[in-house]
């Protein structure tokens, strides 16, 4: 039964100076699958990549990917079982060319040996310009990408996903600072690889989880709250009193909003 | 542009090549001290122990510059190749010591009954030359292997390598550490059979230097156009995504240091029989802050900067501790202040803060002539879709 998930966490929990930022959590998810996370701010949601990726160890329970716990793993053994993030806040080399951006994210070794006298072989190069052109910056192969815009370093980065062909891919605010019109594309993109990878998306824009139409997680102080199509959810008691609830208390702390 | 630059940088190359393995000597050889264009001996022989800090300053700025690990220590490694190859000199001497004994002088006066063993290997040129390369290696191998496996990062990383170098310093100061305490180790005779302090030695020594310096200068260069080079930058600009985007950072980061503490060993194996002196006094904790302060000074993560940095201090620093010297110390971190408020790429970025400047106040001026066609470019999105977009509250 339990094979049959690609990832499953059962019971996780991490504290941050005794706040919890994730309780008791249980996640499942199935392989090829796209699953959307929301939840307001602080749910914990970038928190639960930071767990399964290995920057952050839980205090409690169990997370595995194939079968294979991944809580005593190095971040760079997580990496090579498979499973590929793009941060909340763009994280690229800002330093470095766009190209060289997609360089060094693409699968390949990782030996030092490897870095110093292999060369980037014609294969390579045109693997990176096929991820080039998949997020429209072709043009911009030669540009240092502390040069690009924000929505554009959003697409780098997740070029970077694309160039390391992982099987799970975790995609931490993809749309964040968009413009209505690149959101829409970076949907169809994410789309587009649904089909090749399992795909958990973090997400705070409606539109951009109805386009994705997938099985939605809502996340609530640490802890999954509901769980089903984005209708579904949205039409929870619960959910809306996460949602609105939360929104009249503050309203009446701070009235000027 | 790319093949413009290298070609003005190989012709950089080969100039300094030219001056310093062909002009310089032969001004030192060949004229008579008469003459205008002569160069003393003891100019010679200063200018030997700047490349060997030129060389010590790049080891820095691979280390700081392009991987973004400060090393407060980097002195150590320098010493070690010192007192590496010092041991063997040491042992060149043989009975021409104050005691006429084999043994070297101060381990008569501290009544030593034998070489030590340890000593012993240090009488073949080849081994003493192996344990210029692999002391400081090996050191930095165990010694980085456990910093960054912890991952022992930025100041932590510093203020790590400063305590390192400082326990050693005082463990050189005793005297039954057996490498001649406070005084270190002196009065070397010979070098591969030659007469040390003769000026055709000191002459041979400062081209040596120079060969060095060479060398590793087109090694980095060629080290950090690898896709090395690149992962250096990575490590050094965002090691959060470098890390996540599989690679064991550690082991990058071990190797540069590796290789830095190599660098450093060789610049200073070679720079103890142009001084003639190898003391503890050598891996103190301020001269590795005075080595970073001559990358600042000539400009980091360039190869260039660390050799323009080191010779353009020490050349300041010989003047000014004849003609000030209470104030050395003064000036000395008065130059790091200045070039860290004003001159973040040193002296060789100068030129392109200048023009960076001056291109800034041009378009500034500029826009300010058409203002009025900002507006026109703020954006504009229906309320209506803002609405829906969020649920969230906070936002
Ligand atoms: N390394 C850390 N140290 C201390 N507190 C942390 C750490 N990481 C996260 N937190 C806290 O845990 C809580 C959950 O943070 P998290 O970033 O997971 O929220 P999120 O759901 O991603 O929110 P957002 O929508 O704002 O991105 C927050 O209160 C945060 O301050
Ligand atoms: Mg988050």
């Amino acid at each position: 039964m339990r094979k049959e998930f690609i990832l499953t966490a059962e019971g996780v929990s991490k504290s941050f100076d005794g706040f919890k930022a994730i309780n008791d959590l249980n996640f499942y998810l199935d392989a090829g699958e796209l699953r959307t996370i929301i939840g307001p701010n602080g749910a914990g949601k970038s928190t639960f990549l930071d767990l399964i990726t290995g920057r952050t160890r839980p205090d409690d329970g169990q997370i595995e990917f194939k079968g294979t716990p991944v809580t005593k793993k190095t971040e760079y053994q997580i990496y090579r079982m498979g499973i590929g993030r793009k941060f909340q806040t763009p994280s690229v080399y800002s330093d470095h060319t766009v190209y060289e951006n997609i360089l060094l994210g693409l699968k390949g070794s990782r030996s030092v040996w490897s870095a110093i006298f292999g060369r980037v072989t014609p294969a390579q190069n045109e693997q990176i310009y096929h991820v080039l052109e998949i997020i429209h910056l072709k043009d911009k192969a030669q540009v240092r990408a502390g040069a690009l815009a924000h929505g554009q370093k959003q697409w780098l980065e997740i070029g970077m996903l694309i160039a390391q062909d992982p099987e799970l891919m975790l995609v931490d605010e993809p749309a964040a600072g968009m413009t209505d019109e690149e959101t829409a594309r970076t949907g169809e993109l994410l789309l587009s690889l649904a089909g090749k990878h399992t795909i958990i998306v973090i997400e705070h824009d409606m539109v951009f989880v109805r386009q994705l139409a997938s099985k939605v997680t809502v996340l609530h102080q640490g802890h999954v709250l509901c769980e089903g199509s984005l209708d579904h959810v949205q039409n929870d008691e619960r959910v809306i009193e996460v949602y609105l609830g939360r929104k009249k208390k503050h309203d009446a702390i701070h009235p000027e909003h | 542009m790319q093949t413009s630059f290298r070609k003005t940088e190989l012709w950089g190359i080969g100039i300094g090549a030219i001056i310093i393995l062909g002009i310089l000597p032969a001004l030192n050889a060949f004229t008579p001290e008469s003459n205008i264009f002569h160069i003393s001996d003891f100019t010679i022989n200063l200018y030997g122990k700047y490349l060997c800090y030129a060389v010590l300053a790049i080891s820095v700025d691979l280390l700081w510059g392009y991987t973004g690990l400060l090393s407060l220590g980097q002195c150590l490694f320098f010493a070690l190749g010192g007192y590496a190859f010092g041991m063997h000199l040491m042992l060149l001497i043989g009975k021409l010591g104050q005691y006429h004994s084999d043994l070297p002088d101060f381990m008569v006066f501290l009544g030593y009954p034998a070489l030590p063993p340890h000593w012993v290997p240090f009488r073949s040129f080849w081994f003493a030359a192996a344990a210029v390369v692999l002391v400081p290696g090996f050191l930095a191998l165990v010694f980085g292997f456990l910093a960054f496996r912890s991952r022992i990062r930025g100041v932590y990383f510093s203020i790590l390598t400063q305590a390192l170098t400082y326990g050693a310093c005082l463990m050189f100061f005793r005297n039954d550490f057996t490498f001649g305490g406070n005084n270190g180790l002196t009065d070397f005779k010979f070098i591969l059979g030659y007469d040390v302090r003769s000026a055709a030695t000191q002459r041979c020594l400062f081209m040596a230097t120079g060969v060095l310096l060479i060398l590793t200068y087109v090694f980095c260069r060629w080290l950090t156009r690898t896709k090395f080079g690149k992962i250096q930058r990575a490590v050094r600009d965002s090691e959060n995504r470098f890390l996540f985007s599989g690679y064991a950072a550690a082991n990058f980061k071990l190797f540069v240091f590796v290789v830095s503490a190599i660098i450093a060993g060789l610049a200073g194996a070679l720079y103890v029989p142009q001084v003639g002196i190898i003391n503890p006094s050598e891996m103190a904790p301020d001269k590795s802050l005075e080595a970073v302060v001559w990358v600042a000074v000539g400009g980091r993560g360039t190869l260039i900067g660390p050799v323009v940095g080191a010779i353009a201090v020490n050349a300041l620093k010989s003047w000014a501790t004849r003609a000030f010297p209470d104030l050395w110390l003064i000036i000395l971190g008065a130059m790091f202040v200045i070039v860290v408020l004003f001159l973040p790429k040193g002296i060789v970025g100068l030129p392109a803060q200048l023009f960076a400047l001056f291109k800034q106040s041009a378009v500034y001026l500029k826009k300010k002539s058409e203002q009025p066609g900002i507006a026109a470019e703020l954006p504009l999105k229906a309320p209506d879709s803002q609405y829906e977009k969020r649920i969230h509250p906070h936002r």
